[in-house]
């Protein structure tokens, strides 16, 4: 079971930090964030890349499923 | 459409969309908007409750094409591009008062965010202080965000509510080109446009609209956002923004530099004061008050163009507020602050501490 993070319906910047602190928290290994706005999907997407965690976003009606991976 | 797409949310994007933003912006004061406020987005909704009557400060009544254009500008870029999202219901009311008080703080050092950094970028020295004033503010802000504060989440909502603000826009765009005097036997109001004084300078109608549509579209499509720019620095070492910001005053400055409208100083700068404690202390709250509601003014007007009924509720308590802030002798002039302009910037950040500090959950 993957961790998940909801950040559905938040306002900018929650959907970054919830994401990062999960980062943070884990070090290294998967988590998915569920994000409703593009806006959202991108910011998390150029910080996520930034400390070097691989991105792959996946469209599941008008959301998105990020699945965030660091080795 | 996806390599669109991702030009957009490039640093290339970001910066063009900042650079083109300051230019466009120092021609419109060519073209005939005040001195050093080709665009601002706090003096033209200022201007917008003014022309409704909402004040009586008679040298400050116009509706702003400008404002009505990032609105429609979004919007089309929202469509474009499948982004369009009606969605609503994050304490409206709390975002209400943030946008009337953040209107309040600007109106103290006159002039939102974009017009602080066209100010600076046509030699106003006193922008200095509300730029600084602008960062203690937002900072005060990334500390509230980072311990937990929360407006809640948003519910996805109706195309039909999207669709309220952009609506309510076009309907000020009606009034603008008919301007009813109704009033008095018809010699007034209810539309009131300045025959002198800053309302009554404005690039031409068509121009105005039209760069605002360019605008919106381009700031949709890049998330351009004062606020966010600085926040993201302190909260993350994040640039992407803030490189958007500093092509913004690059392009301006380079622009005002040919066309001759730049003047390094302090004394005698168009519509600016030289109280810089007020300066610092207008522009702490009002960046304390974006960071609380998530967006510079102008960003606020994008997202309400995307669908952003939340966002469209803070764009009307700026212009209450605005309405207020002259009404209550709020505003400061070029002369200096306006009597009760301190009292009311104590009040409103007193708000914004009290949101930050009640409205969290841990998260």
């Amino acid at each position: 079971m993957t961790d998940s993070v909801d950040a559905r319906g938040l306002s900018c910047p929650q959907p970054v930090i919830l994401a990062r602190q999960k980062m943070q928290s884990m070090g290294r290994g998967a988590f998915e964030v569920k994000v409703d706005t593009d806006t959202a999907r991108e910011n998390i997407t150029r910080l996520a890349q930034k400390e070097g965690w691989e991105v792959e976003s996946k469209e599941a009606g008008r959301e998105y499923v990020l699945v965030l991976t660091k080795g | 459409m996806n390599k669109t797409k991702n030009f957009f949310g490039t640093r290339t994007g970001i910066v063009a969309t900042g650079a083109l933003i300051g230019i466009l912006a120092a021609l419109l004061q060519k073209m005939g908007n005040p001195g050093n406020m080709g665009i601002c987005v706090a003096c033209f909704e200022r201007d917008i409750a003014g022309a409704l009557g909402l004040h009586r400060a008679a040298v400050v009544q116009y509706i702003r094409p400008e404002i009505i254009g990032f609105v429609f500008g979004a919007l089309i870029a929202a469509y474009a591009f499948k982004e369009f999202r009606p969605r609503a219901g994050s304490a409206p009311i709390v975002r209400f008062f943030l946008g009337f008080f953040a209107m309040t703080g600007a109106l103290v050092f006159l002039g939102c965010p974009w017009r602080a950094l066209l100010r600076l970028s046509a030699g106003d020295g006193n922008a200095i202080a509300g730029l600084i004033g602008l960062t203690a503010g937002i900072a005060i802000g990334v500390a509230f965000l980072k311990n937990g504060y929360n407006l809640g989440r948003t519910q996805k909502s109706y195309v039909a509510m999207g669709w309220i603000l952009p609506l309510a826009m076009g309907a000020l765009f009606i009034f603008l080109l008919l301007a009813p005097q109704m009033g008095d036997n018809g010699q007034t109001g209810p539309i009131f446009l300045s025959a002198k004084g800053p309302g009554s300078m404005h690039a031409p109608i068509a121009v105005s609209l039209l760069i605002g549509l360019f605008i919106g579209f381009m700031a949709q499509r890049t998330r351009f956002c004062t606020m966010g720019a600085v926040r993201d620095i302190i909260l993350m070492r994040d640039f992407h923004l803030a490189s958007g910001v500093l092509a913004l005053i690059a392009g301006a400055f380079i622009t005002n530099l040919i066309l001759g409208q730049f003047q390094a100083g302090f004394e005698n700068q168009p519509i600016a004061h030289t109280n810089q404690l007020w300066n610092f202390s207008g522009m702490a709250l009002a960046g304390l008050a974006f960071a609380l509601a998530g967006g510079c003014p102008g960003r606020q007007l994008f997202l309400a163009g995307e669908g952003d009924g939340d966002a469209g509720v803070l764009v009307l308590g700026m212009i209450i507020g605005a309405g207020f802030a002259h009404n209550f002798s709020l505003a400061s002039s070029p002369k200096g602050v306006g009597l009760y302009g301190p009292l009311a910037v104590l009040i409103g950040l007193a708000f914004c501490f009290f949101v930050g500090l009640t409205m969290r959950e841990k998260i």
